[in-house]
């Protein structure tokens, strides 16, 4: 087991007081603890915004890249060592704006990775943009007008896409998080973790209070997991915003469809590749 | 496109030296596709101007390719396919097939009209009969026995009716030679290969000419030597994945084309910042924009140098020919741990598709896989300043050996930092490995005479065309020399230097319209060469057209 003395990094957050990221660091950080993993096998992919700053305050194998690109980095990742734990931690602007081509290429391979996106609805570390998830006439620096386009739907895309394991958290519900995080890592698959979460300096709109009074949690209603069309026509409701576990099904993950990966390939004998039979071929 | 190779494997299992050399539009089906090969019992590096046999399947093809044509040349056609006033046009031999009669009698369908012709071409040749039935065998293995007898019976067909009706090409005749087993292979195979037996674990590759026969070679040989090879959503997530697989402590490596490798320079700088392994391929097709995409050009060159935003130690390898293409993936594959930073192998078409011989190569390849650990040491850190710049590694999965990868500037474990004195401490460190790297690299490569009165430049596939040049200017007695840029960076300016004031006269060829390596000389030795031939109509270099424009510049100064 994991212990929180062991994900102690020296450096203290950064973030706003009031931020929703510390919700989510705090479900991160108990879900690596809770679940029955060595410290080492954990990798942690970071996107770039302010949920990136993360990787500086958490100690385990880590990873920060570029904006909109920890998937396929942490795709990379599992195929090179599929006993790792590969667990991306990625913005709205990452996932839905920039990333977008690798959200549904991802979650239509199946990667084993765990997905988490912090889903603030604006741009923060860059001062107040719009994200692709800003709702319709959300007004901020790059769109004082208001925003023209629809918001991106995040589950029903991940349905759409052939999501096997899709659900929405919330960054005011460390628990419900905490637990939809372990179910992700748990699951042999893509798992797509969207985080509703405030940006205290920059959205005024959609704010802890708001999500509040916007959300309910799927398991109350008795929603149930295993149903496609309903986990669909839930995740197309943009106002109620359903908390918890939309959809969840079972397909093999990309890295255990490959013939290579018997022995994860960071564990191949390198002095043992001889090509002289393929050679042959060329003859 | 498979004919053609047929017959260069004919050429090769009866001991000759071949080279190929593809030209096809940016289509699926149709247009006008040239395969041409030239076939020598000494060996060659590159295409002829003339043609002796011309395998015309179709009309038009005997109006393009009439000027190649010589008076004892010979055009093997389907006298059906080809009007009468045509044919008689023609300069030379004809051999007309009644390709009609002879398919009906193969049961064959229009498809086999090619082997057809092969048959026919290989029947003027007296070329040995069963050694050409193994290599139609080879060329069809996996397909149905019935498509291979098919194919055998209509080359014998082909063969036998030339052999009957035009028995006269004795300048042509192919007898087997002594030689050792050689391959019959392209710039990319041969570079897929060296990457496997260099250790490559995991390629990314979105499809994109002539880029893409790496992708194919790895695919068709993943299972049995135990690769993962991705065809991944676009180049950066390629770049990406091949990154965190890099980071993850396995070789890997990916490959595009210009454009693609635009899609990816981002991620060069990541891997350059982040310290991580890992090898970039670029394959120069003519440009700008789409291009001319099934044609060669040398004009990324200064692209590639300046690849990926900011600064971080980038090195450059230009391979030449198969047998480097080869050295330079395992090459590479080492230098990427060694120095923990990504390698660019920079080709183009000519060199990626054309098909030399060559002799089985050499697989007691080192594997060094630098300042790695299995194990870590007490209170390891991954980023600790080192001389040479490079810091001991460790990977996800080892106990105690923690840190982050980190876009960000970063400390000693990784963590993102913008204060002064460790940003310099970081840059410097990084930047170090160029000098460290600059001790050891290979040199440029010196073809002929140290003393010569010209001395031609070149890098990349260039290097086929100037030794065949060489080969007859020498013949002829001109003193020429010709200096070969394989590692181009860091680039060997001491050498370069040295090699330009020792010159009487320089002369620098490459297929691009700017003379970009002539800049880069200029900019790192301050040298100017005197002499240029450039090339940007996508087509390769002629030696024929070198040995002109080198017998000008040097008059009668042999």
């Amino acid at each position: 087991m994991i212990t929180r003395e062991q994900l102690t990094s020296p450096n203290k957050p950064t973030w706003c007081p009031g931020c929703g990221d510390y919700g989510i660091w705090l479900a991160v950080k108990n879900a690596l603890m809770q679940l029955d993993l060595k410290h080492e096998e954990a990798c942690l992919i970071y996107g770039i915004g302010c949920h990136g700053h993360m990787c500086n305050f958490l100690h385990a194998y880590g990873f920060e890249g570029l904006h909109g690109r920890p998937i396929p980095v942490a795709e990379g990742v599992k195929m090179a060592n599929r006993k790792l734990k590969v667990i991306v931690v990625a913005g709205d602007g990452d996932t839905y704006g920039e990333g977008l081509n690798h959200f549904i290429s991802g979650i239509r391979g199946n990667h084993d990775i765990t997905l988490i996106v912090h889903d603030n609805r604006v741009y923060g570390l860059t001062t107040g943009q719009t994200s692709p998830t800003s709702g319709k006439g959300y007004k901020s620096k790059s769109t004082p007008q208001g925003v023209i386009e629809v918001p991106v739907n995040p589950m029903a895309l991940a349905i759409a896409a052939g999501g096997t394991y899709v659900a929405r958290g919330f960054s005011a519900d460390p628990q419900l998080l905490t637990d939809l995080i372990k179910g992700g890592i748990d699951h042999p698959g893509f798992s797509v973790i969207d985080v509703l979460q405030n940006c205290i300096t920059f959205n005024h709109v959609n704010t802890v209070l708001w999500f509040k009074e916007h959300s309910y949690h799927l398991a109350e209603e008795g929603h149930d997991p295993k149903d496609r069309v309903k986990a669909f026509e839930r995740a197309l409701d943009e106002e109620r915003l359903g908390l918890g576990l939309f959809y969840v099904s079972k397909r093999g993950t990309y890295d255990a469809s490959l013939s290579a990966e018997e022995v994860p390939l960071v564990d191949h004998d390198l002095s043992k590749v001889d090509i002289r039979e393929s050679m042959e071929l060329f003859t | 496109m498979n004919t053609g190779l047929m017959f260069s494997k004919a050429c090769a299992r009866i001991g000759l030296h071949v080279f190929d050399y593809i030209e096809y539009p940016s289509l699926i089906k149709g247009g006008h596709n040239t395969y041409v090969v030239r076939a020598e019992d000494e060996e060659i590096h590159s295409q002829v101007a003339n043609t002796d046999i011309l395998i015309a399947l179709d009309e038009p093809t005997i109006r393009i390719h009439r000027d190649e044509l010589s008076g004892n040349s010979v055009v093997i056609y389907d006298e059906q396919q080809v009007h009468e006033n045509v044919a008689k046009e023609i300069p030379c031999h004809r051999v007309p097939l009644p390709m009609k009669e002879i398919l009906q009698e193969a049961h064959g369908k229009e498809l086999m009209a090619n082997t057809v012709c092969l048959g026919a071409a290989l029947g003027l040749m007296e070329y040995p009969l069963d050694t050409f039935t193994g290599v139609i065998r080879d060329a069809f293995r996996g397909k149905t026995g019935e498509i291979i007898e098919e194919n055998i019976k209509a080359a014998r067909l082909g063969y036998d009716h030339a052999r009957k009706h035009h028995a006269m090409l004795n300048e042509f005749h192919l007898h087997p030679i002594d030689a050792p087993k050689r391959m019959v292979l392209t710039g990319n195979e041969a570079l897929a290969l060296g990457a496997i037996q260099g250790g490559l674990k995991f390629y990314s590759a979105y499809p994109m000419t002539p880029a893409s026969s790496i992708l194919h070679t790895l695919a068709a040989l993943q299972e049995r030597h135990d690769i993962v090879v991705k065809h991944a959503e676009d180049e950066i997530s390629v770049a990406n994945m091949a990154v965190g697989a890099g980071f993850a402590g396995v070789r890997s490596m990916c490959a595009t084309s210009g454009g693609g490798f635009a899609l990816m320079n981002e991620t060069v700088s990541l891997a350059g910042i982040t310290e991580t392994p890992v090898v970039f391929v670029e394959v120069n097709r003519g440009g700008p924009g789409t291009g001319i995409p099934t044609f060669t050009e040398q004009s990324d060159l200064k692209f590639v140098l300046n690849a990926g935003h900011g600064e971080f130690p980038l090195f450059v390898l230009t391979p030449g020919d198969v047998e480097e293409a080869y050295a330079f993936a395992w090459e590479a594959l080492n230098l990427a741990e060694q120095y923990q930073t990504p390698i660019i192998i920079y080709s183009d078409k000519y060199l990626a598709e054309s098909h030399k011989t060559a002799e089985l190569f050499d697989t007691n390849v080192p594997i060094d896989r630098g300042k790695l650990l299995r194990n870590a040491p007490d209170k390891y850190l991954r980023y600790t300043i080192t001389e040479d710049g490079v810091s001991p590694r460790t990977i996800p999965g080892v106990p105690n050996g923690f840190f982050l990868a980190n876009s960000d500037e970063h400390d000693y474990f990784g963590y993102s930092t913008e204060e002064i004195d460790l940003r310099n401490a970081m840059m410097e460190k990084r930047m170090r490995k160029i000098e460290a790297y600059r001790k050891v690299m290979a040199q440029p490569k010196l073809h002929g005479p140290e003393d010569a009165k010209l001395t031609i430049i070149g890098w990349g596939s260039t290097k086929g065309p100037i030794l065949d040049a060489l080969k007859h200017l020498w013949r002829e007695g001109y003193r020429v020399n010709y200096l070969q840029l394989t590692h181009i960076q860091p680039f060997p300016i001491e050498a370069v230097s040295q090699r330009l004031d020792a010159a009487e006269q320089t002369l620098i060829i490459e297929n691009n319209f700017t003379g970009q390596m002539e800049q880069v000389i200029r900019e790192q030795t301050g040298r100017t060469i005197q002499h240029h031939m450039r090339r940007y109509d996508g087509r390769p270099f002629f030696f024929s057209d070198i040995c002109t424009r080198v017998k000008t510049i040097m008059g009668g100064a042999q």
